[in-house]
C-alpha cells in the first residue's frame, strides 16, 4: 500500500494576520510599559515624601496636569489590552471548547473595553472639588482639596 | 615490602552493576482502555543506558513490552521517550545519570496518541512536518552544483542536526493542548532552508508559519531547547523564523 500525502497546509492570505500584530503589541506596549509603570511608581513613592504623601490631593493634583493625564491614560489602555491579550493566548492555548474558547474570549474584550471607558472617562472628567459636603467626606484628606479648590 | 590497603583491590576492566527498578507506563487497548504503572527491578551495569534496560524487560522479562527503536546510537531518533519526566533519547541516556536510588520512570512522549506502551501515533508530527515543505525549492534547472560559502552553511547548520526523534514537540506545553500547532521540530525544519542560500522557498514557508498555528503560538518556554538530544538552540530556531517573517525575507 503506498503512502498517501495530504495536501499541505497551504498558504493563507499573504501579509495580513492578527497573530503576528497581536504578537508585535505584546512586545512594543511591554517595552512602554516598563517605562510608564516604574516613572509611575517612582514619581509617587520616590519623589519628595515618597508613599507618605499620597491622598487625594496628591491624586487630584496630579490629575489636574494634563502630562499625568495623558500618561495615566496610554498606561491604562496599553496594560489594559496588554493583559486581555495575554489571557487571551491563555484561553486559546487551554480551553477545548470551541464556544467556551470564543465565549470567553468575547467576555475578555467586552470586560477589556468597559474598564479602558470607565477609567478614560474617571482620568478625563475628574473634578476635584465638587460641593463642601462632598469634600467633608473626604476627612482629614478634606482640608488640603479645599486649599487646592477656588473659593466658591 | 608490606602496604596497609583499606579497600578491597577493584579489578580492573569490571563495570560495577547495581539493581534498579524501571517503572514503565504500560498501555494495551485490547486489554484496558486505561494505562498503568508497571515496575521491573533489574540489574543493570554502569555502561547500560535505558535502551538497555528495556531490551532487558523485553527479552527477559515481559515480551509483549512495546516500544520504538532503530538504530540505538542517537541518530535515527525511534526512541524518544519521557525518562524520569523529561523527555530524552532511550539510547543515549545512561541509567548511572539517572538516580538509580528510586525508580525510574519510563512513558511516552506528550501530546501524541498512544498506540501500546511507549509507542505513540507519530502521523500529527509528520504531517506538520510535510506542510512546511521540507525539500529544496529553487527554479534552476540542476544543471551544475549549486555553490555556497561556509558562511552561508553555517548560517543554518544548527537545524541540520535534527533527526526529527518529536522530543521538542512533545515536550511544548502549547502543542500538548493544540495538536494543531505545528510544533518546534516543524519550525526548526523550516528555519533550516528558509536560510539555505540555495533555496528559493522562504517566502513561501513564512507565509505558512505566519498562522495562527504557526510561530505565535510559542510561548518561548524553551522546553524544546532543553528536550533536544542533538543539542539544537530550537527556540532560538523559533525565534528567528519569526524576525523573519517581520522583515518578510530570510
Amino acid at each position: 500500500m503506498s503512502v498517501v500525502i495530504e495536501t499541505p497546509r497551504s498558504r493563507k492570505r499573504p501579509g495580513f494576520n492578527l497573530e503576528k500584530y497581536g504578537w508585535m503589541y505584546m512586545r512594543l506596549s511591554g517595552v512602554l510599559l516598563v517605562i510608564l509603570i516604574f516613572g509611575h511608581l517612582f514619581a509617587n513613592l520616590m519623589v519628595g515624601e515618597g508613599i507618605h504623601a499620597i491622598n487625594f490631593a496628591f491624586v487630584a493634583g496630579k490629575w489636574a496636569s494634563p502630562f499625568w493625564q495623558v500618561w495615566d491614560v496610554t498606561m491604562l489602555v496599553l496594560a489594559l489590552i496588554h493583559g486581555t491579550n495575554g489571557m487571551r493566548t491563555l484561553v486559546n492555548d487551554y480551553a477545548e471548547v470551541e464556544w467556551i474558547r470564543r465565549t470567553l474570549v468575547w467576555l475578555l474584550w467586552i470586560v477589556c473595553a468597559t474598564l479602558i471607558v470607565i477609567g478614560i472617562l474617571a482620568l478625563t472628567t475628574f473634578t476635584p472639588c465638587g460641593d463642601a459636603s462632598s469634600i467633608s467626606l473626604l476627612g482629614k484628606d478634606g482640608a488640603n482639596v479645599a486649599a487646592l479648590c477656588p473659593v466658591k | 615490602m608490606a602496604t596497609a590497603t583499606t579497600e578491597a583491590p577493584v579489578e580492573i576492566g569490571v563495570i560495577p552493576s547495581f539493581d534498579v527498578t524501571i517503572r514503565v507506563r504500560r498501555f494495551n487497548p485490547e486489554v484496558s482502555e486505561e494505562s498503568t504503572w508497571q515496575d521491573f527491578h533489574v540489574t543493570m551495569f554502569g555502561t547500560d543506558r535505558v535502551l538497555d534496560a528495556l531490551h532487558k524487560i523485553k527479552w527477559e522479562h515481559d515480551g509483549s513490552l512495546t516500544f520504538r527503536r532503530s538504530c540505538a546510537h542517537g541518530v535515527c531518533g525511534s526512541d524518544a521517550m519521557r525518562i524520569n519526566g523529561r523527555n530524552r533519547l532511550a539510547c543515549k541516556t545512561l541509567i548511572k545519570d539517572l538516580n538509580i536510588n528510586e525508580p525510574i520512570t519510563v512513558e511516552p512522549i506528550k501530546g501524541l496518541e498512544v498506540e501500546k506502551d511507549l509507542v505513540v501515533d507519530m502521523n500529527p508530527f509528520y504531517q506538520a512536518y510535510r506542510d512546511i515543505k521540507p525539500f529544496l525549492i529553487a527554479n534552476d534547472k540542476p544543471e551544475k552544483e549549486r555553490l555556497q560559502s561556509a558562511e552561508q552553511r553555517a548560517r543554518f547548520d544548527d537545524t541540520t542536526k535534527c533527526i526529527l526523534c518529536a522530543a521538542c514537540t512533545t515536550s511544548c506545553p502549547v502543542f500538548w493542548t493544540d495538536g494543531q500547532y505545528f510544533g518546534p521540530a516543524a519550525i526548526v525544519n523550516a528555519h533550516r532552508f528558509i536560510f539555505d542560500s540555495r533555496d528559493e522557498g522562504a517566502e513561501v514557508r513564512l507565509d505558512i508559519l505566519n498562522d495562527k498555528e504557526g510561530v505565535w503560538r510559542c510561548r518561548t518556554t524553551f522546553n524544546c531547547t532543553e528536550a533536544c538530544p542533538r543539542g539544537i538552540q530550537v527556540t532560538r530556531a523559533v525565534a528567528e523564523v519569526k524576525q523573519a517573517i517581520l522583515r518578510g525575507r530570510a
